[in-house]
């Protein structure tokens, strides 16, 4: 049985929750027959200011075969809290992944919805992530630098069963990125030049 | 040697077609590497059952007469079956004679085994799904003086040694697996991604009974919206016992089975293991109300309520957080239940897709004369049970008969 709702086209047509379902399913198919456009690598360029304060630019990214741009540059200031006698010009890199982790199941939720033709009204997320400093401090070699777990509590309202929307749920995590970085091994390469 | 139709594979699938040719009165041959029913003697551990009940053991002109319809054979019992099979519908069955190409030419298809070679205007492709166990490439990182196994190597717990046994993988031979070694004794640990949980029974009845019953296991594969994926869907977490007890994962952990997530990564001497084993957890269990749901709509529909015990859910899955690491040090033997995909080195390489698998449309291969059966929802959702390779077979051999007839039409 597949997990995919079956809907007749008058139920996907009223819903709206902002996703082209089309577009998405005709990359997939595009891609499946040329698995190079599917290559795509994103970047970051990024200055340290002051203190813990660093600045960090995105603007181009590779993908379906040339360099790609942003509408704009974005730039994204991280710092550590006063509280680390610091100064708090931005928020913290781990809070930084928990917004990607929640911005990228929030949009699978979208996605998905929309290709099971399920309106949205309304999607809240609290998410949360347990740190204990021993680790970064190194304080305890036994406690590890990053969290000990993250907890995400959704708060929807749809117009579904509570068994679809967690379904729904499920299925962003199945196919989210940044839950997939977060919950799997990735190897990271850092040089000098 | 000339003859019609060339089988490769005296399995059920292979027998299968066999008959289905001999009722139409289509010469062939059947080629088997071994003896009939080879993998059920030489690829199965001791005490493996069929996952499905024996009164669906279903072949073309043959089914199970035993005294015990509602229990489960033994692979012993599978190759007495099978074998017997072959014998009372005469299937032409050359032994011990392994394909080396199969390579198409102007008359049709030359297939060359180590017994000789055979021209036929038709091929059918019946070797199975569990030929070739795909292991991950983490298995090359693990410490050399570890023991690492598939199912089709294991025989029973004292085959392995005495230490911890990391299973890796939680489908039907898996969870059997750990569930076996845990209950001989052993320090067991199972690492679960995807996987589809099921009672073994529901309302009184087996689950087979029902997913027969309701027609999931006939639905065909151009229904599917996503053949692909339905494709893909990991093996039944099932097992047959007389007791009928179900064996999912709250079971495996009642035995004392510790559960881990996906085994993702190697890190020196830690094994990683996924951080999204509880999502793998309630999907398997919003999948499972799903088909149950199915079953007591259908149930209601057609007047069986009275009949029947009343409908419940089973407890959702609910385990201690899983750890993320594991020392391998403490793990003596890995067994790789994750799963097969077989290789078709001789086949030629247009027939089949960027990963090595055959391309077909419900069977029917990319070359005109050329079939393969057996492989998982290849029709039907059945195509890779006991029970599918006969509705099959007798499809595909309609679809082999008019190829036959264009043939001679053309020649005329």
């Amino acid at each position: 049985m597949t997990t995919i709702t079956t809907t007749d086209s008058t139920s996907q047509d009223s819903v709206d929750n902002g996703v082209n379902v089309e577009a998405l399913l005709g990359a997939r198919e595009a891609m499946t027959a040329m698995p190079a456009a599917a290559a795509f690598t994103f970047s970051a360029q990024s200055e340290w200011v002051n203190g813990t304060h660093a600045s960090t630019t995105v603007e181009k990214f590779f993908g379906i075969g040339e360099e790609q741009t942003h509408r704009r540059a974005f730039v994204l200031d991280t710092d550590h809290p006063q509280i680390f006698a610091s100064e708090d010009h931005g928020i913290s890199p781990p809070e930084m992944v928990l917004v990607s982790l929640v911005g990228c199941l929030t949009a699978g939720i979208a996605s998905v919805a929309q290709n099971r033709g399920i309106q949205l009204r309304s999607v809240k997320a609290t998410i949360a992530g347990d740190m204990d400093l021993q680790g970064i401090l190194g304080i305890d070699g036994d406690v590890r630098n990053g969290f000990n777990g993250i907890t995400v509590r959704y708060d929807i309202d749809a117009n579904a069963t509570r068994e679809e929307i967690e379904a729904v749920v499920a299925q962003s995590q199945k196919r989210s990125a940044v839950f997939d970085i977060v919950t799997n091994p990735t190897n990271v390469t850092v040089e000098v030049a | 040697m000339h003859t019609t139709v060339t089988i490769i594979g005296a399995g059920q699938a292979g027998l299968a077609m066999s008959r289905c040719l001999t009722e139409r009165s289509i010469d062939h041959v059947v080629l088997e590497r071994g003896e009939v029913a080879n993998s059920w003697r030489t690829e199965r551990w001791d005490s493996l059952r069929l996952l499905t009940p024996n009164w669906m053991t279903r072949l073309p002109s043959h089914r199970y007469e035993g005294n015990d319809p509602d229990g489960y054979m033994t692979a012993q019992e599978v190759i007495g079956f099978l074998a017997g099979y072959g014998e009372r519908i005469d299937a032409p069955v050359r032994t011990h004679t392994e394909v080396e190409s199969v390579v198409t030419t102007s008359s049709g298809f030359r297939t060359t085994t180590t017994t000789g070679v055979i021209d036929s205007a038709a091929v059918v492709v019946a070797t199975g799904a569990c030929s070739t166990p795909r292991i991950p490439a983490i298995a090359a990182e693990l410490p050399s003086r570890m023991h690492q196994l598939t199912p089709i190597d294991y025989r029973n717990p004292d085959a392995l040694g005495n230490g911890r046994v990391l299973v890796v993988g939680g489908s039907a031979s898996g969870a059997q697996i750990a569930d076996e070694l845990r209950r001989h004794g052993r320090d067991v640990v199972i690492a679960v991604g995807d996987h589809v949980r099921l009672p073994r029974t529901y309302r009184g009845m087996d689950i087979h009974w029902w997913m027969d019953t309701v027609g999931i296991l006939d639905e065909r594969y151009d229904e599917m919206e996503d053949i692909g994926r339905a494709r893909r869907l990991p093996s039944l977490q099932l097992v047959g016992t007389p007791e009928k007890r179900t064996l999912d994962l709250n079971a495996l952990h009642g035995v004392g089975v510790e559960l881990v997530g996906r085994f993702a990564g190697v890190s020196g001497t830690t094994a990683q293991f996924s951080g999204s084993f509880t999502n793998f957890c309630a999907a398997a269990d919003l999948k499972l109300g799903r088909l149950l749901d199915t079953i007591d709509e259908f149930a209601a529909d057609h007047g069986l309520d009275a009949e029947l015990a009343a409908p419940e859910r089973p407890e959702r899955t609910v385990l201690p957080t899983a750890p993320t690491t594991l020392d391998l040090g403490s793990v003596d033997t890995v067994v790789w239940a994750t799963g097969f995909r077989p290789d078709y080195p001789w086949l030629e390489g247009d027939l089949l897709d960027r990963k090595g698998q055959i391309v077909h449309d419900g069977g029917v291969m990319n070359r005109p004369g050329m079939y393969v059966l057996g492989l998982p929802f290849a029709r039907r959702r059945k195509s890779s049970f006991l029970d599918g390779v006969g509705p099959d077979a007798q499809d595909l051999s309609g679809h082999l008969a008019q190829h036959l007839d264009t043939l001679a039409t053309a020649a005329s």
